[in-house]
């Protein structure tokens, strides 16, 4: 490999973590459709995040300027991106902090894996993170016989019952009470077997089980919500105190960054602290957030270390239209508006990001080829860009990214004949009479061939009228 | 090359594709506006924090109240001591160890900014505060905040602390809502949060 | 005012009596309708496939067409969506300043119905009369992407007859979406299901948008459970008056035969 090749954007390599799906997004989404359970699930909790969030947002009377603001702050962040790596690499350093850096998921892995050996530990406590998804740091651990204990309840009920998380903020919301109390019985150690499927009783539970890992796990992996480069402070927002556990407790701490989480300035956490827990979770500020700067004498773990991961964001920064999927702050705004993912939940998007972010992130982390289905897996209905805080155009990234997707070619051909008649006004009126001799259709009801035979699988098609609008006028 | 160098080659090399323009960010949200302690009261309320407005005379007395008779207490270096009831069993912390702090019936700190609009209290690590594992491991956090320390807003806040200390922001007790968006009060860190608001 | 008809090809071909209701509406209101004959479609399904440099030529054509016209209308807020959304781009991406220059200035005078109605001509009460019980789902693209807001509604609210029910989960899409419905049936058909629910719960028996692809699937879908409930561009309400009620009753036992 050339210097110059090593130096190009580069997408997320195939292998490793979790960016691909095992097969397009229609078949998947087939199976989550059919299953009762799952859609009462999902339906249940979209809903009740977006009334939750819907409040939450109502009382904030300046939100419009907010959403300005955190998508200004991102668009800055991107363009300074280099520069303000460099700034948060000095401060951390400076403030006692080691950088590493990884150019993709196996980089990041291996580095992961070299410091927790280096601790002597065999265990390591986790902080629910999206980048260690991603990468497939879990995976990484097992193979190299450290066991990862996932702390945050969704994360552990998701490994506990050996599943995949399907929402980036509720991991298991495609579970309801009764299905975590049966995976808490069959894998939780030492769990009383009197539990109940009250959620006050099964959080109880996961708070004795994990006690112990905490209070004796010496090193813990964490992701970021934002890193200030003004500063080298970190911050984790979270709820249950798991994340505080892994960030105090620990006398080494591990925290794994996708690049595009650097926020320029102090005072920008003036606006991503109040978007993120009103849009994400509902609630005017989320229970925890911790803010760390290095490493504090006497205070919290005494070695620290920070992974900057690229990981295909080299890729996404050199789309000028797509960039702006890194402005994501992972809140899921967007999963609890679609009303795709509402109804397919996270799993058949094949990515860790799923819903409509996902749709348009996955595709461009490991190049389209390879996440083909997703960009089409909307309706363009627009309520996620509505929803995002930050002011992602979803609709038209997805729009974009169809025109890099590679195309079926009898659909190639179709579109290109129906363009040609489009431009040629007297073919386009021949092309109408036929549709209205029924040619496709034949009788009313009956089924259109395939591909578009879906379509006519639960709808009927309209009586073709007998004559066009343009015939209409003609003759007027 | 390093993998640092691959990285920021790459991304100029994205930016050099596809030069973004110069960004001028925003600022007309709301940086501050009145402390109102009604409605700090209200949302530290909302979301299951216990709240006492007295005077500092009566914060022992207050604390007397919340915690049971010969309660084991952490209690950070520069806590005044007025505010410690005598009935008490103060666990000053000289370098506590983790398993004394988890096993303590209660932690009583300082703190050094409030939200109002968020019902939220900051610990910024000052001697009153301790360090971040004293309010983490008992399952009961009495906070003592004066009216002086409330701000509005969240911008108003961040104005006031110091980013290179280590900072926690507690919003309420710890709560889960992964269960069916079901909230639960208390997972990992205390179950109950008691803030004591001073004049 | 000279009102120019952006038809559509949908409404052209399959749903002409959304357009010709359009022209009687506007001709009513004492308006001058022209359908300039070059148009076919605006390449939204194109564009939104992902076949953005075949929709170039059919940007270029729609430019051209209605660049002569102050004011264009169309009974679609989708195609609108696009001219006005879409086009430049397009155009920009393939490197033809110019066009994108022009289709920006033709998508600044062009409105969907009720825009035009509201916003253009000043008017909420039309005159009309439609004695049903109706239901009225703001389709996607009126609601996120033109912003219509409640312009269809206060037109509808001033039609004499007419009992306005209101439908719940209103701002959920009915699942069309283009090839969406094609490439992404199974999901497209859930997200149908539930509208269909909804609207059934209202007890109108006639469903009403601005944009006829939506009410095709919306339809279709009714059609197919024999539910009774019809689906009527909101043209056809506005231009119903209690005059041309009987000769639209007759035409429709005629088509519903």
């Amino acid at each position: 490999m050339t210097r110059t090749f090593l130096g190009m954007p580069a997408t997320a390599p195939k292998g490793v973590g979790q960016l691909r799906g095992a097969e397009p997004f229609p078949a998947a989404a087939r199976r989550a459709l059919a299953d009762a359970q799952l859609r009462r699930n999902l339906g249940h909790a979209t809903a009740t995040i977006r009334a939750k969030s819907g409040a939450v947002i109502g009382e904030v009377p300046d939100w419009e300027q907010l959403r300005a603001a955190g998508s200004a702050i991102k668009a800055d962040v991107l363009a300074r991106l280099p520069e303000l790596l460099e700034q948060l690499e000095a401060q951390v350093t400076a403030a006692g902090g080691v950088v590493h850096w990884a150019a993709d998921a196996n980089e990041a892995n291996a580095i992961v894996v070299d410091l927790v050996r280096a601790t002597g530990s065999d265990r390591v406590i986790k902080v629910k993170s999206m980048a260690t998804q991603e990468i497939g740091l879990n995976e990484a651990f097992e193979s190299a016989g450290i066991v990862p204990v996932e702390t945050d309840l969704a994360e552990l009920i998701v490994q506990l019952g050996d599943d995949r998380p399907s929402h980036i903020l509720v991991p298991a919301i495609h579970r309801n009470r009764a299905e975590i109390r049966e995976i808490f019985l069959r894998a939780m150690p030492g769990v009383d077997p009197a539990l109940t499927d009250e959620p006050a009783v099964l959080a109880a539970a996961a708070r004795r089980f994990l006690r112990q890992a905490f209070l004796s796990t010496p090193v813990a992996v964490s992701g970021a919500n934002f890193a200030v480069a003004e500063t080298g402070t970190l911050a984790v927002v979270e709820s249950e105190g798991n994340g505080r556990m892994c960030l105090t407790l620990p006398e080494t701490l591990i925290t794994v960054m996708g690049v595009e989480k650097v926020v320029p300035a102090w005072r920008d956490l003036d606006v991503f602290l109040q978007l993120l827990p009103r849009a994400s979770t509902g609630e005017r500020m989320n229970p925890y957030t911790s803010m760390w700067t290095g490493v504090t004498p006497g205070d919290g773990p005494q070695e620290f270390h920070l992974v900057l991961l690229d990981n295909g964001r080299s890729a996404v920064l050199a789309d000028e239209v797509g960039r702006q999927a890194l402005h994501c702050i992972r809140c899921s705004a967007c999963l609890n508006v679609c009303p795709v993912y509402e109804r397919t939940g996270g799993h058949a998007y094949g990515s860790v990001y799923p819903g409509p972010i996902g749709a348009v992130l996955s595709p461009q982390l490991t190049g389209v080829a390879d996440n083909a289905s997703l960009p089409y897996a909307s309706s363009l209905c627009g309520a996620c860009y509505d929803a995002c805080p930050v002011k992602i155009n979803i609709p038209e990234l997805l729009v974009h990214l169809r025109d890099q997707a590679p195309h079926p070619p009898g659909e190639s051909a179709v579109m290109a004949a129906a363009a040609y008649a489009m431009d040629h006004p007297a073919l386009f009126a021949a092309a109408q009479r036929a549709t209205r001799l029924r040619r496709l259709t034949g009788r009313r009801g009956q089924a259109l061939p395939p591909p578009l035979s879906g379509w006519t699988a639960g709808r009927d098609l309209p009586d073709p009228p007998t004559q066009t609008f343009r015939q209409w006028w003609a003759s007027r | 090359m390093t993998a640092r160098e691959v990285i920021l080659a790459r991304l100029r090399a994205a930016l050099d594709t596809a030069a973004p323009l110069p960004v001028e960010v925003p600022r007309d949200y709301r940086r501050d506006g009145p402390a109102d302690l009604d409605r700090l009261v209200d949302r530290l309320t909302d979301y299951r924090a216990h709240v006492h407005q007295v005077a500092e005379a009566e914060v022992a007395d207050t604390i007397a109240g919340i915690v049971p008779a010969a309660a084991s207490i952490v209690v950070p270096p520069g806590l005044p001591p007025a505010w410690l009831p005598p009935t008490v069993t103060v666990l000053p912390d000289d370098d506590l160890d983790n398993a004394r702090i988890a096993a303590a019936d209660a932690v009583v700190t300082a703190a050094a900014v409030a939200i109002a609009d968020t019902g939220t209290v900051v610990l910024d690590g000052s001697s009153d505060q301790g360090r971040r594992v004293l309010s983490l491991l008992p399952d009961l956090h009495i906070c003592v905040v004066h009216t002086a320390q409330v701000v509005a807003t969240v911008p108003a806040a961040l104005a006031r602390l110091t980013p290179r200390r280590p900072l926690t922001w507690i919003s309420g007790p710890s709560a889960t809502s992964d269960i069916e968006l079901t909230r639960v009060e208390g997972v990992h860190g205390p179950r109950t949060l008691h803030v004591i608001l001073l004049p | 005012m000279r009102i120019a008809l952006f038809v559509t090809c949908l409404a052209d071909t399959l749903f002409p009596e959304a357009a010709k209701a359009t022209v009687r509406l506007l001709e009513r209101l004492g308006h001058e309708v022209v359908f300039p004959p070059g148009q076919t479609c605006c390449g939204q399904m194109h564009v939104n496939t992902g076949y953005q440099a075949q929709a170039v030529p059919l940007v270029r054509r729609h430019a051209r067409v209605f660049d002569p016209y102050d004011v264009i209308v169309a009974p679609s807020a989708s195609c609108v969506g696009s001219v006005r959304h879409q086009h430049a781009m397009v155009a920009r991406r393939a490197g033809d300043v110019r066009l994108a220059s022009r289709a920006e200035s033709v998508a600044g005078r062009t409105y969907e119905l009720s825009e035009l109605l509201v916003d253009v001509l000043g008017v909420t009460d039309v005159g009309a009369y439609f004695p049903h019980r109706v239901t009225y789902h703001p389709t996607c693209h009126a609601l996120r992407m033109l912003r219509v807001g409640d312009r269809p509604v206060r037109l509808l609210r001033a039609v004499r007859g007419l009992d306005l029910v209101e439908l719940p989960a209103a701002e959920q899409c009915c699942g069309f979406g283009g090839t969406f419905a094609v490439k992404n049936a199974d999901t497209s058909t859930a997200m149908l299901a539930d509208k269909m629910r909804h609207v059934l719960s209202t007890g109108a028996d006639v469903c009403t948008a601005g944009d006829s692809s939506c009410l095709m699937h919306i339809g279709g879908g009714l059609s197919r459970l024999r539910s009774g409930v019809r689906t009527v561009h909101l043209a056809q309400i506005l231009a119903s008056t209690e005059r041309d009620r009987a000769v639209h009753e007759r035409a429709e036992l005629v088509v519903r035969s």
